[in-house]
């Protein structure tokens, strides 16, 4: 599953106009993020310079410092909640979205055709239309500001199931499974010992997906950890951004280390990204 | 299938045993998912249906049953149908330009080039960005006094716009920074069904004399068309969603708002303000559902829009 090679000898050649959108749109990708660090690292005078500035100044370390310290928006425990929201619902969505997928894909059983098509379903409805009754369950659970109440719902996505089953059709040969069981090997042995393993890249590109998905996610944290001292970091910027003061370079200075987590797996692994996203991989 | 035996004494235990982890492991398997559903999705949606026939409150003891007022009153609810405005009209000023824009940069992306898979790298690089962040970095470019858009515009003779007063330059606002997240996803998932499109078709059509820019209109798109349906389908759902992108372009406590006067007001963000600040959760399910019924019917709408893509071959 690694992203698609340009085939030299079938590919149209680019001329400039191609040349000079892609340069563009590379640009245009890159420059906020240049300019989340450039305002990171200054002193709150950015705001007011006129032409605005362009260049990183020496701030980074005191902005980081004061954000760090910043009693309201919590981001050291944001971030802590963060990789264990995010990192939870990824081994989860992987090892039920394998489980399941290995299932539909590999094993005979009544009713599968329909319970598929009842899973695909079920990926078309939004969490805004259960919203309420979700925050009341919360309520009754006692789980409200609990990290708890952003990790159970999404737990497994029919979307992991999905892709899971497509790979494991591709990529588990028929015979294989059957080996195993001519071996006396049980159905959770062969998951375990055979079709598991096998699902290695799949598990990979779809653990980072929804890593990536769970670290950025902001509407049910936003709603269930709304007081402070129990946030997810995003929503650490939330509570930023709405002080009564706004401090922008303390901000940015916590929007450049929420953001860092990202760009480091980015950066180790976006080959697998990028063929995760060709494939349809992500969901909006 | 041979159910029957099951229970038949002359089969020893451990086939028995082997034949109903045959049969019964499959559901095992797959039912973690329903479980998970039926509590966190199926029971909600339910429970949303009653509750949008009541006018249930935290404030409230009292839940009276009030049949279908909550939708006869959000029938001439003028904020309703300006978040309804604001939310169709910021989806369109977002998806229309975001999907030509992606459907040029795919066909780019498909050219060989020196150094296209870096070019492949940097599109993808606002997909691993928070909404939240992509939000506060271009609330920043959008400032009034002092913002970098305002200042870019002056040196082509357009003075200062305030993009958080005006309606439509708070559209634009917004909807560009569903623009810079989307535009490269969506790139990409055009340039994989591009790859898939046979060379040939574009050698025929060379012989037969067919420009570029032809070629593209004729051949490209017609083919892309499920996967242009998928891309639409896909932004119209997030798009009846927008909520972050708004709720962060103002700061303080009456972001959910969307601006003094409403004016970049989102359905998700009306429906939240219904519940956390005005407290009235029945009237807020009643909003939820009206909610779905708009992401159904937009959906529905664009899809025979763009099934009408098909070129005159």
């Amino acid at each position: 599953m690694t992203a698609a090679p340009a085939a030299p000898a079938r590919v149209r050649r680019g001329g400039p106009l191609a040349a000079a959108g892609l340069v563009a749109a590379a640009v245009l990708s890159f420059f906020p993020l240049y300019w989340m660090v450039v305002v990171a690292s200054r002193t709150n005078d950015v705001v007011y310079r006129w032409p605005p500035a362009f260049l990183p100044g020496g701030n980074l370390g005191e902005n980081v410092r004061r954000v760090l310290a910043n009693q309201d928006a919590a981001i050291l425990k944001g971030i802590a909640n963060s990789f264990l929201v995010a990192g939870t619902i990824t081994v989860s969505t992987v090892f039920f979205g394998a489980l399941a997928g290995f299932a539909f894909a590999k094993l005979r059983f009544r009713g599968r055709h329909a319970l598929l098509l009842s899973i695909l379903l079920t990926m078309m409805v939004p969490i805004q239309l259960g919203i309420l009754p979700l925050y009341i369950m919360m309520i009754k659970f006692g789980w409200l500001n609990d990290i708890k109440a952003v990790i159970a719902p999404f737990l497994i996505s029919g979307f992991g199931i999905f892709l899971m089953r497509q790979y494991t059709l591709q990529a588990i040969p028929d015979e294989l499974i059957e080996a195993g069981r001519v071996d006396g090997c049980s159905t959770w042995r062969v998951f375990w010992h055979i079709v598991l393993p096998g699902l290695r890249p799949a598990a990979g590109v779809l653990g980072l997906l929804t890593f990536m998905q769970h670290w950025n996610e902001f509407f049910w944290p936003f709603i269930v950890l709304a007081d402070p001292g129990n946030p997810t970091v995003q929503i650490s910027l939330h509570t930023l951004n709405s002080a009564y003061h706004q401090d922008l370079s303390q901000i940015f200075a916590g929007m450049v280390i929420a953001t860092v987590p990202l760009i480091v797996i980015f950066i180790l692994f976006f080959r697998q990204i990028i063929s995760g996203i060709m494939e349809g991989a992500l969901k909006q | 299938m041979a159910a029957v035996d099951v229970k038949s004494p002359a089969v020893p235990w451990r086939v028995r045993l082997a034949r109903l982890d045959r049969m019964g492991s499959p559901y095992l398997y797959v039912a973690p998912f329903f479980i998970l559903f039926a509590v966190f999705g199926l029971y909600p949606l339910g429970y949303t249906g009653a509750l949008a026939l009541t006018d249930q409150s935290p404030l409230d003891p009292q839940t009276s049953f009030v049949g279908l007022d909550n939708f006869a009153t959000l029938a001439g609810d003028p904020k309703f149908w300006t978040a309804v405005r604001n939310t169709l009209g910021m989806f369109v000023l977002a998806t229309v330009p975001q999907l030509l824009l992606a459907l040029a940069l795919a066909n780019w992306l498909n050219r060989a080039l020196r150094g296209i898979g870096l070019f492949r790298i940097a599109v993808a690089i606002p997909i691993v960005t928070s909404t939240a962040v992509v939000a506060l970095v271009f609330g920043m470019f959008f400032a009034r006094d002092y913002g970098l858009v305002n200042w870019v515009l002056e040196g082509v003779g357009i003075g200062g716009i305030d993009w958080r007063a005006e309606r439509y330059a708070a559209w634009v606002a917004i909807a560009s920074m569903v623009d810079w997240r989307w535009t490269g996803y969506n790139a990409l998932i055009y340039l994989a069904a591009m790859q898939a499109i046979p060379r040939n078709l574009y050698e025929v059509a060379e012989i037969d004399g067919a420009s570029r820019t032809r070629q593209f209109w004729q051949i490209t798109v017609p083919l892309l068309q499920p996967t242009i349906i998928f891309t639409v389908i896909i932004s119209t759902i997030g798009g009846m969603q927008l909520f972050v992108e708004p709720l962060l372009f103002t700061s303080g406590a009456g972001a959910l708002s969307g601006g003094t006067l409403g004016q970049f007001q989102t359905v998700t963000m009306y429906l939240v303000q219904t519940m956390r600040a005005y407290h009235q959760w029945g009237y807020a399910a009643a909003i939820a559902l009206l909610l779905f019924g708009l992401i159904v019917l937009v959906s529905a709408v664009n899809f025979l829009l763009v099934r009408r893509i098909r070129g005159e071959r």
